[in-house]
């Protein structure tokens, strides 16, 4: 058995330690919201924040991720009241088909913690993850939009 | 979590009504929009008594913003509340209980919009005339004395009022009217205006639920490698190999040509199969590699049959008696969809109900491939739609939904949901065609372009999709944006002009990604058009504008980039301009691009596009779509690129078939110019011209030439 603590809740699950936190949080514990794309660390679909820092989930081991703070989309709004993060993207209609869009708020909201009013180069650095319907634009607009409100 | 209700669809209703969440089921039918039990006004409208609007919509909903306009479109006629307005699925299944009502589900082509206004908008007409007529009927007047507005119905004299949802009931028992009158386009209140999409919120919460995240009681996990060589066969699998590992249940073959492995969890399913034995049978395909396809094609340019499509004069005589001459050959490549979403799809089957969930371009289109998977007659299967991460053509095809259904065939009873990983999903695509294009061009003495001749050579979609659509073996797709007339016309006026296809169709399936046959003839029609220029010593943007005399609206959105960008004023120093324009699926389209580049990066700075789709049904999504498609574009542009070795896709993921990011992304500002009259795609046509912008911005600072993608082969790198 490995005790997690997602959003707060602790879990213990029955699993390899060597299985990818992502499939331990999709299928075993069954939360969806974040998302499978490449696998490899590449898209960023899977970010969740380890103690507070995202990080890519489908990279990382459910035996390395034990006894850790972990944050999911699911663990971000408080009881139905969405963050500034997840408001912007209401506000600016960021998401297109919005598969990417839980791991690019969890990637955005960790760099927000970081550096509450990042430049665009801070943006350029931080946000890596991969949207192919291409919602960057307003991604960009919306995280200034965050970082003001 | 150990309850397990039956899984005909009754019991699901029944359960998840009552249980909900609490039994841990994703249900996607079910969601809080559903119009269950509310009084139906017709096929699209519900309402609720609560005044909500539920509005059914056909087409699939996959980030392009279809769900939203076509809501738009019904509620403009309705003349309801569109705070109220939500939306639902139909199901294939009832579309043919019902005897089709909603017309076609196909999402693709940018047709969601284009081909179904007119039936969508006298949907939401018609029920605002029965709503209306109850109202009359209830207060005995006249119909005509009666108004409606924001789900409010009105009667004149008297100023009393109702609500959409008070005599919802009534109106839904009054017979449908004969003749709808649609409003004119300048009355429009809601058509034209920027407002929000509807499913925005789940998407920011992880709440939306996609074909990945369905859930049933009991179900069970499968991964599939199909034979990596297309054509191929499965000879054997050595399943007593992996039986034994941690969690899988079984090792099924699906197909001729694929095998699966099912498990309690995807993680112990992709371990299994990748430690699976695997002998395949590949046939002569396997001989076949990238170079041998682009030889294939060259061979193409001086074939004697060739398809024409589009004929004025005589080029060759034209060409003859030119003055200078110019030739090049493009080249384009393979491409893969790599929708976000990898594909997917669950299914449970027994001998007297299937029922499957997934993503889907075409819900009709799936539930032929569930029915005939199934062998079940329609009235025993049902095919329940959810959202899509993704689709640019890929989840048009139905590939995943008959695997699923074959797997879960072989464990009755049991929910299977079938996930592809990345790997799968890059090396079974149906891909970007591949093309090569030599173009020669005549100049007079004067530098007018006086003859021209465009072979293309290559694959042809609708041969491998859609042979019913050919014409005497011609794939008039194949020519879009280079056809004499209709909704991809060529927007130059050549005194001598040929466009013929030599048809050449490798092993590897071609499939239609967004902007299909656009994307390649747009980067050689107008990289061409700036190498004539060049020879002409006339200003690229001058040059297009002399042939385009008959041609107002492909140069209206031209002139509208030209202006945009500044064209007759000079570029920042170090920055570098080109222009394209090009049409597709009914909508005229321009881009001009800014560039720099240090080396062997480049930068884009800007980019000014503009569309002119006849009607905007909603500016703000339209823009989205312009620049998102930007970025697929342009990831293809520079990166995308699926090469053939030994009959097989070499690219496995993302670290091998690359797609921007945000630090590459240029600045894209929209020029939505509707002109009136006519109905153009909004999701696909602008894509195809930011590449040939780009490209010939490129050439305008370096002098060099770049005549195939991705520019990686070139050893220039987006930054
Ligand atoms: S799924 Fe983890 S980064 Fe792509
Ligand atoms: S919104 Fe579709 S992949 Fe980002």
């Amino acid at each position: 058995m490995i005790n997690l603590t997602i959003n707060g809740k602790s879990h213990s699950v029955d699993v390899e330690p060597d299985t990818p936190l992502l499939w331990v949080i999709r299928d075993t514990i069954g939360m969806t919201g974040t998302k499978y794309g490449c696998g490899i660390a590449q898209c960023g679909s899977c970010t969740v924040h380890i103690d507070g820092a995202a990080t890519r989930s489908c990279g990382m081991t459910v035996g390395d991720a034990a006894g850790k703070k972990i944050t999911t989309i699911e663990g971000l709004a408080d009881n139905g009241v969405l963050t500034k993060v997840q408001q912007a993207w209401v506000e600016h209609d960021v998401p297109q088909c919005g598969y990417c869009q839980s791991g690019m708020i969890m990637a955005v909201s960790a760099l927000l913690k970081e550096k509450p009013k990042p430049t665009d180069a801070d943006i350029n650095e931080a946000i890596t993850n991969i949207c192919r319907c291409g919602t960057f634009q307003q991604v960009r607009l919306a995280i200034h939009a965050a970082a003001k409100a | 979590m150990n309850h397990m209700p039956k899984l005909s669809r009754r019991t699901f209703v029944v359960g998840t009504a009552t249980a909900g969440l609490s039994l841990g089921f994703n249900v996607p039918f079910l969601t809080s929009t559903s119009a269950q039990g509310a009084p139906e006004i017709n096929a699209w409208v519900v309402i609720k008594p609560d005044d909500t609007v539920v509005i059914r919509i056909a087409r699939s909903e996959m980030g392009q913003g279809t769900l939203t306009g076509l809501a738009q479109m019904v509620a403009e006629e309705l003349e309801c509340d569109w705070s109220k307005v939500t939306t639902e699925y139909p199901t294939p299944g009832q579309s043919v209980a019902r005897k089709n009502p909603w017309g076609d589900f196909g999402t693709g082509g940018s047709r969601g919009i284009r081909t179904s206004h007119d039936y969508v908008r006298k949907g939401g007409a018609a029920a605002r005339m029965m709503l209306v007529g109850a109202a009359a009927a209830e207060w005995k007047v006249p119909v005509s004395e009666c108004s409606a507005a924001n789900s409010v119905i009105t009667h004149k004299p008297s100023g009393r009022t109702t609500t959409y949802g008070k005599v919802a009931a009534a109106a839904a028992q009054i017979e449908a009217p004969a003749d709808v009158p649609l409003k004119d386009p300048k009355d429009w209140k809601l058509i034209g205006k920027s407002v929000k999409r509807l499913d925005t919120v789940d998407k920011t919460t992880g709440k939306m639920m996609y074909g990945i995240d369905v859930k049933l009681p009991g179900m069970l996990h499968a991964t599939i490698k199909a034979c990596p060589v297309f054509g191929g066969k499965v000879k054997s699998f050595d399943a007593a190999k992996v039986e034994k590992m941690k969690g899988v249940k079984k090792v099924v073959q699906v197909g001729s040509n694929a095998v699966a492995v099912v498990a309690d969890s995807w993680w112990h399913a992709k371990t299994a199969l990748d430690a699976l034995p695997i002998v395949w049978d590949t046939g002569e395909n396997a001989k076949v590699t990238s170079a041998s396809i682009s030889k294939w094609l060259k061979e193409g340019f001086d074939a004697e049959q060739a398809f024409v499509s589009n004929k004025v004069g005589d080029v060759k005589a034209g060409l003859a008696s030119a003055a200078k001459t110019v030739v090049a050959e493009y080249a384009y490549p393979y491409q893969n969809h790599a929708c976000m979403e990898p594909l997917n799809a669950t299914a449970v089957y027994t001998a007297d109900k299937c029922e499957v969930w997934a993503g889907t371009q075409h819900g009709q289109a799936a539930f032929a491939a569930a029915l005939e998977a199934s062998g079940l007659p329609a009235s025993k299967v049902e095919f329940y739609k959810v959202m899509l991460g993704g689709g640019f053509g890929r989840r048009g095809r139905t590939d995943y939904v008959t695997q699923a259904v074959l797997i879960a065939k072989q464990m009755p009873g049991t929910p299977i949901k079938l996930l592809w990983s990345r790997e799968e999903d890059m090396g079974q695509g149906t891909y970007h065609p591949v093309t090569e294009c030599r173009l020669t061009g005549g100049l007079d003495d004067k530098g007018n372009l006086t003859s021209l001749h465009v072979r293309l050579s290559g694959q042809s979609i609708l041969t491998a999709l859609r042979p019913e659509a050919l014409v005497n073996g011609m794939d008039p797709a194949t020519f879009a944006g280079l056809a004499p007339t209709g909704e991809a016309a060529i927007g130059y006026g050549v005194p001598n002009l040929l466009v013929d296809h030599s048809m050449r169709n490798p092993h590897v399936p071609p499939g239609f990604w967004r902007g299909v046959n656009v994307n390649q003839n747009a980067i050689y029609l107008e990289s061409f058009m700036d190498e004539l220029a060049k020879t002409a010593g006339v200003d690229p943007l001058e040059f297009r504008r002399r042939l385009m005399a008959k041609y107002p609206k492909h140069l209206g959105v031209l002139n509208a980039v030209a202006n945009g960008i500044g064209w007759d004023k000079p570029a920042p120093a170090g920055v570098f301009r080109g222009i394209a324009q090009h049409m597709g699926y009914g909508s005229y389209v321009a881009a001009a691009a800014e560039v720099s580049v240090d080396g062997n990066k480049v930068k884009i700075h800007r980019i000014v596009a503009a569309t002119d789709p006849g009607y905007a049904v909603n500016p703000g999504q339209i823009e989205r779509q312009i620049s998102g498609s930007f970025v697929y574009g342009l990831s293809a542009l520079f990166n995308g690129e699926c090469t053939v070795k030994d009959g097989a896709i070499e690219q496995t993921n993302f670290d091998s078939y690359d797609s921007i990011r945000i630090s590459q992304m240029p600045k894209v500002e929209c020029i939505v110019m509707p002109s009136g009259g006519f109905w153009g795609g909004v999701g696909e046509p602008t894509i195809c011209v930011a590449p040939p912008a780009v490209l010939n911005a490129i050439t305008a600072a370096t002098g060099k030439r770049y005549r195939s993608i991705p520019l990686k082969n070139h050893g220039l790198t987006l930054v």
